[in-house]
């Protein structure tokens, strides 16, 4: 999937995924994509809330050698 | 535009673990875009409180109570299992290995995201706290100025 913008948010621990994802967020335009990647395990259920909450979307998400992988589109 | 939602938090405590979790939840509420605020009051003012000794006029019991508390976010102890301090290393050192935020840049990652920081004043007097003690960045209130922000907040935690 194609992404305007990836972030390395793996090692990081709670609250920070969901922080450094808010802030790239701000970087993109409505309706582009974010591609988020987190090894923190609570990452699935935060960026799903928040995601819901922002008004945004995930179109989709995986999980390869435990590092979860989001795509995110702007809402 | 919709109006944003406030987090409002008093930080009572003055262990570092409850204030972790004031901080990470503080700073989760301003990714979430609230309008957040931290009031600190009695113990929790320690998480604001410089780690240097400043030159201030105090009264005996004053500077008793300075010399009796911890000085800043990193010198607080554990709620649980401090074991005279050997337990803020060891968790210290777990924290490091899960690259959990330590306190202390917990409040500048809160501060970097604009959470509004309150000290009350009338704890600071009791426990002989003087503004210059204080990390900088701080707005001076009283429970006013919590209510003020609660009466209309969607998260009310006291901590």
């Amino acid at each position: 999937m194609n992404a305007q913008k990836v972030l390395d948010a793996k090692g990081l621990a709670c609250p920070m995924p969901i922080v450094k994802t808010k802030k790239a967020m701000n970087d993109i335009d409505s309706g582009e994509v974010l591609e988020v990647h987190a090894t923190d395990a609570g990452a699935k259920a935060d960026l799903a809330a928040w995601t819901k909450s922002g008004g945004h979307e995930i179109l989709e998400q995986n999980e390869e050698d435990g590092v979860l992988k989001f795509w995110i589109k702007k809402g | 535009m919709e109006e944003r939602k406030k987090t409002n938090i008093i930080l009572f405590s003055g262990d570092y673990d409850k204030a972790m979790a004031a901080f990470i939840i503080a700073n989760g509420a301003a990714a979430y875009d609230h309008d957040v605020t931290i009031f600190a009051t009695f113990w929790g003012l320690n998480a604001f409180r410089k780690d240097e000794k400043m030159n201030v006029e105090k009264g005996k019991m004053e500077k008793m109570f300075g010399k009796m508390m911890p000085r800043g976010a990193e010198n607080m102890g554990l709620s649980n299992m401090n074991f005279a301090g050997m337990g803020p290393k060891m968790i210290k050192k777990v924290m490091k290995k899960h690259q959990a935020m330590p306190l202390s840049d917990l409040i500048e990652m809160a501060q970097e995201q604009e959470v509004n920081m309150v000290a009350c004043t009338m704890t600071m007097d009791l426990l002989g706290l003087q503004k210059e003690e204080l990390i900088d960045g701080l707005e001076y209130g009283g429970v006013a100025a919590y209510l003020a922000e609660a009466e209309d907040g969607q998260v009310n935690l006291f901590i």
